[in-house]
């Protein structure tokens, strides 16, 4: 047992990361993108709920460019990034704005207009209204699409170690086919996952904690005839 | 040197649009890998999903393993199964299937969960059985949901098989991958071109089924 826990952990020193290095690496180049991403897609989306025209083709040239393949869009990007981590962020902090947006807008759309008018008739700004009423009631939403982008973008960050070692945790997959170890796969596959599963119970979390107001364990409460704003972000979740 | 010039010359160059190693060729064995793994799938997801909508039971088992599907990272399992199972369609084939179930098992559980229980009562009340309220009330509802999830998990696949050329399954990511190791870069930006041309051809043909197979009454909602 013990030789295998010495296996498991025993990193290929051309990857120059201990395993708690691979894992800091990977968390920078999923989460980064993420924050890229949720920092465009705030002002995009409420850009898209005040001038409604703009939201179908921005819905529509989202849609398509979350359907390149995440490996065609690192390779284009050779060309003017070079074999970086840049390369390999920049796709994904495009796919989580992808994700972000119809969730955001959603989720804003989805405020009832008595609330907004009760926040006006009580001398609320524009601003104030988008950040104290607009912003806390979308937050499931916000956060249900955060969720899907989180979690693809910490599984596409190891496709970066097709483009010269750029995958962090993925490397390990490389190295596992190099050195002929099946182990450190089944490191990297057992740790990109735990990675993931925990940002995401992490988010949860942070639902729970920044809308008190919610019932405790929405899967258990009665569904209203309306469907939930989260539902469309969910729809395209895994790729 | 720009990738446009790369591109031109990649179709340009006649070498590339005839044999084993062709543009037609790797085409034709994306599409048909890709194909076949929607279909297998969709035999798993569709009727699990519709029946589990339809009763509304396990709503918490498929939330349950859709998150756990999601936190699995694609291009991980398909090298583990590559080392596990050695070369072969197969360790290809059970990353690509296990990655499109829960798109489309979720997205049906949750269309025919979300269909107004009104028209479903009249249909109970006109006396058709269960098996015929899901495929002929329930069903037409729920399609156009239930498409985008089959659309989701068919650009899933077609990304994911890209990938899996780098575990020796042929189609167009092997211009992207032997390309990188010949270092030939016309041959790699020319090989995502064609990916990303397939994906959109992906969602072109979903969005020309949902026109044709959705009813317009659904439609216009």
């Amino acid at each position: 047992m013990s030789g295998f826990l010495n296996d498991f952990f025993d990193i290929p020193s051309d990857l120059q990361h201990s395993w708690p290095g691979l894992i800091g690496l990977h968390l920078r180049e999923a989460l980064l993108p993420v924050l890229a991403g949720l920092l465009t897609a705030l002002p995009l989306a409420q850009l898209c709920v005040r001038l409604r025209w703009l939201y179908p083709p921005v819905l529509a040239v989202t849609t398509v460019l979350y359907a390149v393949p995440s490996l065609a869009f690192f390779v284009v990007l050779i060309d003017y990034t070079g074999q970086t981590e840049l390369t390999v962020m920049i796709p994904l902090a495009v796919y989580s704005l992808v994700v972000l947006v119809p969730a955001i807008v959603d989720g804003v759309r989805s405020v009832p207009r008595e609330t907004l008018a009760a926040a006006t008739a009580m001398g609320f700004g524009p601003v104030r209204r988008y950040l104290q009423v607009q912003l806390p009631i979308a937050a499931p939403a916000i956060i249900a699409g955060l969720r899907v982008a989180t979690v693809s973008s910490i599984s596409l960050v190891s496709v970066g170690a097709l483009i010269g070692n750029q995958g962090a945790l993925g490397n390990l997959l490389t190295d596992a086919l190099i050195y002929d170890r099946p182990v450190l796969a089944v490191n990297s596959v057992v740790t990109t996952a735990a990675l993931a599963l925990s940002c995401d119970v992490l988010l949860v979390l942070l639902r729970t904690l920044l809308t008190p107001w919610m019932p405790r364990g929405t899967r258990g409460a009665p569904r209203t005839g309306r469907p939930d704003a989260a539902a469309p972000a969910l729809e395209d979740t895994a790729r | 040197m720009n990738v446009l010039n790369f591109v031109h010359a990649f179709f340009g160059d006649s070498a590339h649009w005839h044999g084993y190693d062709g543009i037609p060729h790797r085409l034709g064995q994306h599409v048909l890998y890709s194909l076949l793994a929607l279909a297998l799938a969709a035999a798993i997801g569709l009727p699990a999903g519709l029946l589990t909508g339809h009763t509304g039971r396990g709503g918490n088992a498929l939330a349950l393993i859709a998150t756990a599907a999601r936190a699995l990272p694609s291009f991980g399992l398909l090298v583990l199964m590559f080392v596990l199972l050695g070369l072969g369609l197969l360790p290809v084939m059970i990353p690509l299937v296990v990655l499109a179930v829960p798109p489309i098992l979720v997205t049906t559980y949750e269309a025919v969960r979300a269909v107004d229980p009104a028209p479903v009562d009249a249909a109970r009340g006109l006396g058709m059985g269960e098996t015929r309220i899901l495929l002929r009330v329930e069903l037409p509802v729920a399609l156009p949901l239930i498409l985008g999830g089959l659309r989701s998990a068919a650009i899933q696949i077609v990304s994911t098989a890209t990938i899996a050329a780098y575990v020796s399954l042929g189609g167009l990511g092997r211009y992207i991958v032997d390309g990188l190791y010949q270092r030939d870069y016309e041959k790699v930006v020319g090989g995502a071109t064609l990916v990303a041309v397939l994906a959109l051809l992906t969602l072109a043909v979903f969005w020309a089924v949902a026109r044709l197979a959705v009813s317009p009454g659904v439609r216009r909602r």
